[in-house]
């Protein structure tokens, strides 16, 4: 218990987003001008205090950025983007005083009510302390804490910033920045590599098992501001980690971009197992505002019998852009990728996930549940490719789609390429409707048409909430059922 | 009690009940018996709040209370209970957390504290042996992969755990073999009770050699042509229907 007082104490001490009843979340911000230029990259890596190679890097992604367009072949529609009307960086003035508040919607206060997290984040990551996990907050544009520092340290994991990587540790992060999303891997992630501003960096070394979770919380706060943040994780041979990541943002009446790029490695027999619980404001009924998600996450079996997992739940953002795949290089790696996302109201979902199988005995699973409600549209995008190498690989994808009402969609895409005679895939898919006989079955057991639905989509999603660590499956399930309240009747 | 005065119900422009009246005591167990078409799954339907019904007039009281102006899950928490003709599935979601769930909304609309979990395993448990249903059929998908015999006899289960006061069997005969007919007309006929009453919809007077009633109406053309008692369904099943899609025309 002593660690877990650790974080909720080192979270308290935060002078950020102190939400109380009555106060505001008004924060005195240090922010670079609107918009973006090299003078801006410039001022990115000087606040950070970056070594001249990593401008470089930084410098050299803009100038490719500025050739690339963004990418129109996803099934979402949204106004164009005018990249000169973001904020790249917007830091909080630490012990800046809580204003007043009265602009908190109701609304707002009322869904976190009923997640059983109040708001204020202390208590929000204090919330989720069921058992040990380290947490790095990662506020706007900076990361504000990294609690468990010294525990991880004497079984010499490092985990912190990336920022404070880059000053401690820049030679592992020279080694391992961009080298499973390249530069210019595509038009958001090469925007991110121009400007990202923080993240959470992860190293394990070789045969160590990481003594507990680690996640990272990220919040988007500042009005009309990008959030690109950048993570690594590095798992040398025989390790193993379990990382979270959770994300949520204010209403606001904007949309807002987060385009973030996540890495990871894993070397001989190592594990990374990921989990997602993304919910970004998804903007409101009429689909004003809510979060542009364009997220570039991809793994790298890079040793042999490495194993990376992919688990994501999705039930936030306007638009969600996202695709968590893995590379199988080494031979016997294995690839999983369990997602859930949720549509509702307006919102656009394009999710899936790339299997590349380069190494022989290379095996992958997905399991993808979709659900849409509102007049949302939720598509299942995924490509898995056998290598000319591929000996003996196997990929086993299912893909499921759950319709409520009449009036969203989902769609199902799924590419496959095969290069290899032994090669073995399986693909299953399913689309269903909550039929109304089912719903007053359940009405007639007593439950209301909420509950019924939410009963009746948490069976449809169990396979996959079961992936998740025990805590945030609950946590999860909540978050599910209240996203799709409104939904029924 | 249940009484239901001069009902008239239709779907989608089709009128099924024509003034259906009908009056079920504490205590009694009353079959319904009729043609094909004849309305009875739609009383049952209507009864127990189906939406896409219309109700065009008349009235439905449960103990005194219009069930009318109550929504489905409002009306099961009131005591009332279908035993569906054909159960439907819930894949994923446990029969036991199902069981869970409807005992505590029950209770939550009616204001009563949430089971303890001891005391509600124990409850399904026992009431399970009691059905011959076996623990692991409890752990898989409500309905599931079950046989027809199965999720009748969950159905009983689920009666037995929830206590209604007004139960309705609505052909709950019809794709059973004679084993698995004892059973269910057993698990019925334990949790008949002076203050509860059962409306037993059949088309054969099968399995009223079962589950004896105490009262039995003949429904043609939505509503109840004739009423007797348990020697009426004998009658019946001489006689066949044909007589009675006279009567009421």
């Amino acid at each position: 218990m002593a660690a877990v007082q650790e974080t909720v104490d080192q979270v308290k001490a935060i002078d950020v987003d102190q939400y109380k009843y009555g106060f505001s979340t008004e924060l005195e911000v240090d922010k670079a001008p609107l918009g973006l230029n090299e003078d801006i990259v410039r001022l990115i890596s000087a606040k950070k205090g970056e070594p001249e190679w990593m401008l470089e890097w930084r410098l050299d992604a803009y100038r490719r950025w500025l050739t690339m367009r963004e990418p129109t072949w996803a099934r979402v529609t949204y106004p164009m983007i005018d990249f000169n009307d973001i904020y790249y960086y917007a830091a909080p003035k630490m012990n800046a005083a809580p204003q007043t508040l009265d602009e908190v919607d109701p609304a707002i206060l009322e869904t976190y009510k009923k997640l059983g997290i109040p708001l204020r984040e202390q208590e929000i990551l204090a919330g989720v302390q069921t058992s040990k996990v380290a947490v790095d907050a990662v506020f706007d544009s900076v990361s504000v804490v990294t609690t468990f520092k010294a525990e991880l340290a004497k079984a010499g994991v490092i985990f912190c910033s990336i920022s404070e990587a880059l000053k401690e540790h820049p030679e592992l992060v020279r080694k391992y920045l961009g080298t499973v999303v390249p530069v210019t891997d595509n038009f958001y992630a090469t925007l991110n590599a121009a400007v990202f501003t923080d993240g959470s960096f992860v190293y394990i070394p070789k045969g160590v098992r990481c003594p507990m979770e680690l996640s990272t919380y990220f919040r988007i706060n500042e009005r009309n501001t990008g959030q690109f943040e950048r993570t690594l994780i590095i798992a040398e041979e025989g390790s193993y980690v379990s990382y979270l990541e959770g994300c949520t943002a204010p209403q606001r009446d904007e949309n807002q971009l987060h385009a973030a790029v996540v890495e990871l490695i894993t070397m001989d027999d190592a594990e990374i197992k990921y989990s997602t619980v993304q919910n970004w404001y998804p903007g409101d009924k009429d689909g004003k505002g809510g979060i542009y998600n364009f997220v570039t996450k991809r793994g790298d079996c890079r040793g042999k019998n490495s194993k990376i997992s992919w688990t994501q739940v999705e039930t936030g953002s306007a638009i969600t852009w996202k695709y968590p795949s893995c590379i199988l290089r080494g031979d016997g790696s294995r690839g999983e990728f369990y997602s859930i996302a949720v549509s509702n109201g307006m919102q656009q979902v394009d999710s899936g996930t790339k299997m590349i199988h380069l190494g022989k005995n290379t095996t992958s699973r997905i399991i993808s549940k979709g659900i849409s409600a509102g007049r949302s549209q939720n598509t299942y995008r995924g490509q898995v490719s056998a290598h000319r190498k591929a000996t003996n690989m196997r990929n086993f994808t299912n893909c499921d789609s759950l319709l409520i009402g009449d009036q969203c969609g989902a769609h199902t895409v799924p590419y496959m390429e095969c290069n290899n005679a032994t090669a073995v895939f399986e693909h299953e898919a399913t689309t269903s409707k909550i039929s109304e006989d089912q719903l007053f079955y359940c009405q007639q057991r007593g439950l209301n048409p909420e509950e019924a639905t939410a009963l009746i989509v948490n069976g449809f999603v169990k396979d996959v909430l079961q992936q998740l660590p025990m805590e945030f499956a609950v946590e999860a399930q909540k978050l599910i059922s209240i996203s799709l309240e409104g939904s029924v009747g | 009690m249940l009484e239901i005065r001069n009902l008239h119900v239709s779907i989608e422009d089709k009128k099924i009940l024509n003034g259906l009246t009908l009056t079920v005591h504490d205590g009694e167990v009353a079959a319904i018996m009729g043609p094909n078409g004849s309305g009875k799954s739609t009383l049952s339907y209507v009864i127990a709040g189906k939406p896409d019904y219309e109700v065009l007039d008349g009235e439905i009281l449960l103990d005194g209370q219009n069930v009318l102006e109550l929504e489905a899950h409002e009306r099961a928490a009131a005591g009332l209970f279908l035993a569906f003709q054909y159960p439907l599935e819930i894949p994923g979601v446990a029969t036991m957390s199902f069981l869970k769930a409807a005992m505590n909304s029950q209770r939550k609309i009616r204001g009563e504290d949430e089971m303890a979990t001891a005391d509600f395993m124990k409850a399904v448990r026992g009431a399970a042996d009691s059905l011959g249903i076996p623990q692991d059929m409890l752990r898989r998908g409500l309905n599931v992969g079950f046989s027809g015999g199965e999720k009748k006899r969950m159905e009983i289960l689920q009666m037995a755990l929830l206590a209604p006061n007004f139960c309705i069997l609505d052909e709950t005969d019809s794709g059973l073999d004679i084993d698995a007919l004892k059973v269910v007309s057993e698990g019925v006929n334990a949790l008949r009770d002076p203050k509860r009453a059962f409306l037993v919809i059949t088309h054969y007077q099968r399995l009223l050699n079962y589950i004896v009633p105490d009262t039995v109406h003949v429904m043609a053309h939505g509503q109840v042509v004739k009423s007797g008692g348990k020697e009426l369904a004998l009658e019946l099943e001489a006689t066949g229907y044909a007589d009675y899609k006279t009567l009421a025309a």
